[in-house]
């Protein structure tokens, strides 16, 4: 079981390239008919210098370009069946836009046993900065790991 | 597209209603999210962890609350966007997203807007409870 020993612990940091092709993908995938983020002219108006990622589109960014999506999972010794998700969080400092360069740093913030050990809670909270190193966003997520109680 | 001037506590500014969710959205949503765990795509896995089939991402339905979200504000006005995942998404649930203006506030030197999120089944079910800031 994950215990407060992961608290701090950081993992590889993901270097992720915004592509448009992969993002069209995920609005075809969605269905997402939204000229802004098909057409960097429909962008200008709202000041954007391109066409900018839709507000869920850092948390696919990280996992897609990573070498191993599920290092956190092996390195905790966490069986991904058992695994939810809790909670997610973004908060946007600055615009993503196609082709940009981002690096995503995640860690480990906290551990909290729930129901007397049958879940662990996992927060993990990530730092976004892009190709200019500039901090564009911050994520956060909470991981629900269902535990196998002895009955 | 809201009109930022006018918009005040108590408004429903976001509403969209999804098609039901199949398991070639899901499929598909694996491969574009770079989100590869099997449980969503593989009834045999799905089974295997106790559960009686794949069910949806919660990204993915987040990423429909998002959809919703942006068709009502521009990206570039997104400023945090949160979400509880309250109960797991079934196969086939047409999911409809709505969001309420709670609260009008100065934040960051502009003015700010801070919404109240849900997506709901067919059954009324809530989903998703989730909040987003935005500038007005």
């Amino acid at each position: 079981m994950v215990d407060q020993s992961a608290v701090g612990r950081c993992f590889t940091p993901v270097t992720a390239r915004v592509e448009p092709g992969r993002l069209r993908y995920f609005l075809n995938t969605l269905g997402e008919q939204n000229p802004v983020y098909r057409d960097a002219d429909a962008a200008r108006p709202s000041g954007l210098a391109g066409t900018p990622v839709p507000p869920t589109y850092l948390f696919c960014l990280e996992m897609m370009d990573v070498d191993d999506p599920f290092e956190m999972f092996t390195a905790l010794d966490i069986d991904i069946a058992r695994v939810l998700h809790g909670e997610q969080s973004f908060i946007y400092h600055a615009p993503v836009l196609v082709g940009d360069t981002l690096t995503f740093r995640p860690s480990v913030t906290s551990v909290t046993e729930k129901k007397g050990g049958a879940m662990t809670l996992i927060g993990i909270r990530c730092e976004v900065t892009n190709q200019d190193g500039l901090h564009v966003a911050d994520t956060a997520r909470t991981i629900v790991v269902r535990n196998e109680v002895a009955s | 597209m809201m009109a930022a001037a006018d918009i005040k506590a108590g408004d429903r500014i976001v509403h969209k209603v999804f098609p039901p969710i199949t398991r070639h959205t899901l499929a598909l949503y694996c491969g574009a999210s770079g989100d590869h765990n099997p449980i969503h795509v593989d009834i045999d896995f799905a089974k295997a962890a106790g559960f009686p089939d794949v069910f949806a991402h919660g990204m993915l339905v987040m990423a429909y609350l998002g959809q919703a979200l942006t068709d009502a504000v521009p990206p570039s006005k997104l400023r945090a966007f949160a979400t509880r995942f309250v109960a797991i998404t079934q196969l086939g649930a047409r999911l409809t997203c709505e969001g309420t203006v709670t609260e009008l506030f100065a934040e960051g030197g502009e003015r700010r807007a801070r919404l109240a999120l849900t997506t709901r089944d067919d059954r009324g079910e809530i989903k998703l409870d989730g909040s987003a800031v935005i500038a007005l």
